[in-house]
């Protein structure tokens, strides 16, 4: 709407743009993914790794993962994990409801970079929504890369993200996956352990890959050293970080590490540059 | 007759009156320095009589006194507050949202939408540079904060040269005054050594030229001059604290460890009142609120502290938990990673943050010795 | 001396050393030092190197994982007797965890790396340390698999 394009006279986070939600797809106890439709004008285009604020009315706005294919024209898709006020008001909404969008910010997962080279892309958790959009680019150009390699950890069979993509993904022959989880409970399932445990299972040429990890910073960490030990370079391993957001925009301060501000400096780094400042407790 | 200094004017009390009346005819709101509760504060200026005439202050590690001593209408030091009150406010509307009955549809109101224009009178050099400061952070980085820069864009400021220097004074250290550099569009020099009030008046720009022509001056004789360019240059040699900021940046930056960080850590009481009183403080967080008689949500922006615990919190809990790696982190901002982040120091040596602070820490007390004791271990 | 013969008791009699060679315990004696922390102390931190390993004699000391915005999640507290890392032994000798001391610790401190390069000569030497120690670690995965059975939660970890 030309009105809300005016007042962007204000700071950013005094503009937003409204979506609609078209879609609500419930993929776990406290996980849902949202299909939004911008109302007015087209969604901007994004790149694999960046994030929205998405803003549930009169709770606030969080900082989401854009978990979508940035690829093809559509919807936009978040994936959204309940774990505080606004992000329970979002996996609550309904088709048809109204929330706020601005964005997108951060910088992207390099995937241009990982031409030519193997790709491993292990997940932890939520971690699979913000390289879903990754594994997207990949498969759309997928001649352009070697062998591409997903390693899916998760806690219990029940927290599976995008299962009727799992099983796709499975069945091609272009694509390793490789899925865990950390308690099994009664059902079967045939990986139960930490992701790590399948990194160096995975079949990638260490001089030539590119590793991108998403996850809780501890299990970034460790499924690193992982990817270390298995003698992919520093330089050629990415993650996205977490901090607490509340501008996207580098201008409240709030998602400072070190130097660095997650909102626009990341959320994605090169680990030979950020892991300085990981070293250091409480940074 | 004696020499014209070039350029300089002076005012005298009726002059400064002038000054103000011209600037409000203008459709400025002249805000300045004015003595409430004990203490320097700033806010509206009806008249020059509203300066704070005759007032001492005395600074230093948690402390801050007025007393009654000479005449001067700028005889204390740094402000309580610091201009950014002004030109960041702590508390900005950012806007108000509809939601239609069904829920389908989100309405944005604009909040605040009038932004005024401020006339800032008494901006100190320390002050100054901090706005300065504060457009590189906030409308000169990727994504520019408008208001701010809406704001900045109408404010004229009458800088004030000290001429006499604070027990907590440190801007010296950073090059940044006591005289303003730039950045005004008028700076006055109180001259002391007067029966009467006497104000040499320097012009910065053509808007700044444009209001002194309005104004009964003469210009200043050569020996008003000199008498100006010498209290700045006392006040130089007299401030009450240094900091050595040779390799400071590096310094901070390799020890994250350090055992000073516990030791603060062991006086800090996270009152945060350092981030509140500093210039160049700028962490906002915004408040999502709901009014239920009217059903609107509205978005407030309201200044943060990096010392709150929650400033850093992420679902699961708090990044900088301990009161250590809160003190880190913002002394190592301030003083470190700003120059990484936009290319300037934080800190402006305005000395606020140890006078203001119920446990006096003093800034440059505990960078001496992080300093010092790298040098023995090393 | 008072000193070393009050480790070489010590070694003599712990079962990680029992039965071994008397060469091997002269030996591994002559490597091991009387330590002490206070509560707070960390005796390592994750990824630091383990050239160090300690048999505790007095305090307790937690083993924990750094979570950001938790902090020390522990995983094991480790008391009298008990003989903290392995990683000395096993490349990349890395320390995996943190060790923090939960009240004042004194420990005898094995010089590791000294010991791993006698071990790369002597290989009975180096097979019977690795059988010890890969005991102690059978035990501690064990353990960690029980704690990972949530048996007091239900069953769904939530």
């Amino acid at each position: 709407m030309a009105e809300l394009a005016e007042r962007s006279d204000r700071a950013f986070p005094a503009f937003l743009r409204p979506h609609t939600v078209t879609g609500v797809e419930r993929e776990t106890a406290d996980t849902v993914t949202l299909e939004l439709v911008p109302v007015g004008s087209g969604r901007p285009a994004f790149a694999a790794g960046q994030f929205n604020m998405l803003y549930a009315f009169g709770v606030g706005e969080a900082a989401i993962s854009i978990s979508g294919d940035p690829t093809r024209a559509g919807p936009l898709v978040h994936t959204v994990r309940a774990v505080g006020s606004v992000s329970s008001a979002l996996c609550s909404l309904r088709r048809g409801d109204v929330v706020g969008v601005r964005g997108p910010f951060g910088t992207p997962w390099p995937v241009e970079e990982a031409a030519g080279c193997d790709v491993v892309l292990v997940a932890g958790g939520i971690g699979l929504a913000p390289l879903r959009p990754t594994l997207y680019e990949l498969l759309a150009r997928r001649s352009r890369f070697g062998r591409v390699s997903v390693l899916y950890g998760t806690r219990t069979p029940a927290d599976l993200l995008y299962r009727g993509e799992l099983r796709q993904w499975r069945g091609r022959f272009d694509l390793d996956v490789e899925v865990t989880v950390d308690h099994a409970a009664a059902e079967h399932f045939d990986n139960v352990g930490v992701v790590t445990r399948l990194i160096p299972r995975a079949a990638f040429d260490p001089d030539e890959t590119v590793a991108m990890v998403c996850g809780p910073e501890v299990m970034m960490r460790f499924s690193v050293r992982e990817l270390l030990v298995c003698g992919v370079p520093a330089e050629r391993i990415f993650v996205s970080l977490e901090r607490s957001m509340r501008c996207g925009v580098g201008l409240c301060g709030h998602c400072q590490l070190g130097p660095r501000f997650v909102c626009k400096d990341g959320p994605v780094f090169r680990w030979s540059e950020i892991a300085p400042l990981l070293e250091i407790r409480e940074l | 007759m004696a020499e014209l200094h070039p350029g300089t004017w002076m005012l005298d009390r009726e002059g400064l009156n002038g000054l103000l009346a011209v600037l409000r005819r203008l459709g400025f709101r002249t805000v300045g320095p004015r003595e409430r509760d004990g203490a320097i504060v700033l806010d509206t200026l009806s008249s020059a009589g509203d300066l704070p005439w005759g007032w001492r202050d005395e600074q230093g590690p948690g402390r801050y006194r007025l007393t009654r001593l000479g005449d001067e209408a700028f005889g204390c030091g740094v402000p309580a507050q610091s201009w950014k009150r002004f030109l960041h406010p702590p508390e900005v509307r950012l806007f108000e949202v509809e939601r239609r009955a069904d829920g389908r549809g989100l309405t944005l109101v604009p909040g605040d939408a009038a932004i005024e224009s401020y006339a800032l009178i008494g901006v100190r050099a320390c002050d100054l540079n901090a706005i300065l400061v504060h457009d590189r952070v906030l409308s000169q980085g990727a994504h520019r904060d408008q208001g701010y820069a809406a704001r900045r864009e109408r404010a004229f400021i009458v800088a004030v040269n000290c001429t006499r220097s604070g027990g907590t004074c440190f801007c010296a250290s950073f090059d940044t005054g006591p005289r303003a550099g730039s950045g005004f569009d008028l700076v006055m020099t109180e001259l002391s050594d007067r029966n009467v009030p006497a104000f040499v008046v320097e012009v910065g720009t053509v808007r700044g030229a444009e209001v002194l022509a309005e104004l009964p001056r003469r210009p200043a004789t050569e020996a008003e001059g000199r008498s100006a360019d010498d209290a700045i240059a006392a006040a130089r040699h007299a401030m009450g604290r240094r900091l050595t900021t040779d390799g400071l940046k590096e310094l901070l930056q390799r020890n994250p460890d350090h055992p000073r960080w516990q030791d603060a850590a062991r006086r800090c009481l996270t009152c945060g009142n350092c981030t509140m009183a500093c210039p160049t403080c700028f962490c906002t967080d915004c408040a999502d609120v709901t009014d239920l008689v009217s059903g609107r949500a509205a978005r407030d922006r309201r200044w943060d502290s990096c010392f709150n615990l929650s400033f850093s919190y992420i679902h699961g809990g708090p990044m900088r938990r301990s009161v250590s790696a809160r003190y880190r982190h913002w002394m190592t901002h301030k003083l470190a990673s700003w120059f990484d982040q936009f290319g300037t120091s934080g800190c402006v040596g305005c000395g606020r943050c140890i006078a203001w602070c119920p446990a006096g820490i003093d800034i440059t007390e505990e960078a001496r010795a992080i300093r010092g004791a790298e040098a023995k271990e090393g | 001396m008072v000193v070393k013969k009050d480790i070489a008791d010590l070694i003599e009699q712990h079962p990680i050393f029992l039965g071994l060679e008397r060469r091997y315990l002269e030996f591994i004696a002559a490597c091991a030092t009387n330590v002490r922390f206070d509560e707070g102390d960390y005796l390592f931190r994750e990824g630091d190197p383990a050239d160090t390993f300690y048999v505790v004699r007095h305090g307790s000391v937690v083993v924990e994982i750094f979570v950001p915005e938790r902090g020390g999640v522990p995983v094991q507290v480790v008391g009298e007797g008990d003989v903290l890392s392995w990683s000395w032994l096993i490349p990349p000798y890395q320390a995996q965890f943190d060790a923090r001391c939960a009240t004042l610790t004194r420990a005898i401190a094995f010089d590791g790396k000294c010991l791993r390069g006698k071990c790369e000569q002597d290989h009975d030497l180096g097979y019977e340390l690795l059988k010890r120690f890969a005991r102690i670690m059978i035990q501690r995965v064990r353990a960690t698999r029980i704690q990972l059975l949530d048996v007091y939660g239900h069953g769904r970890a939530r």
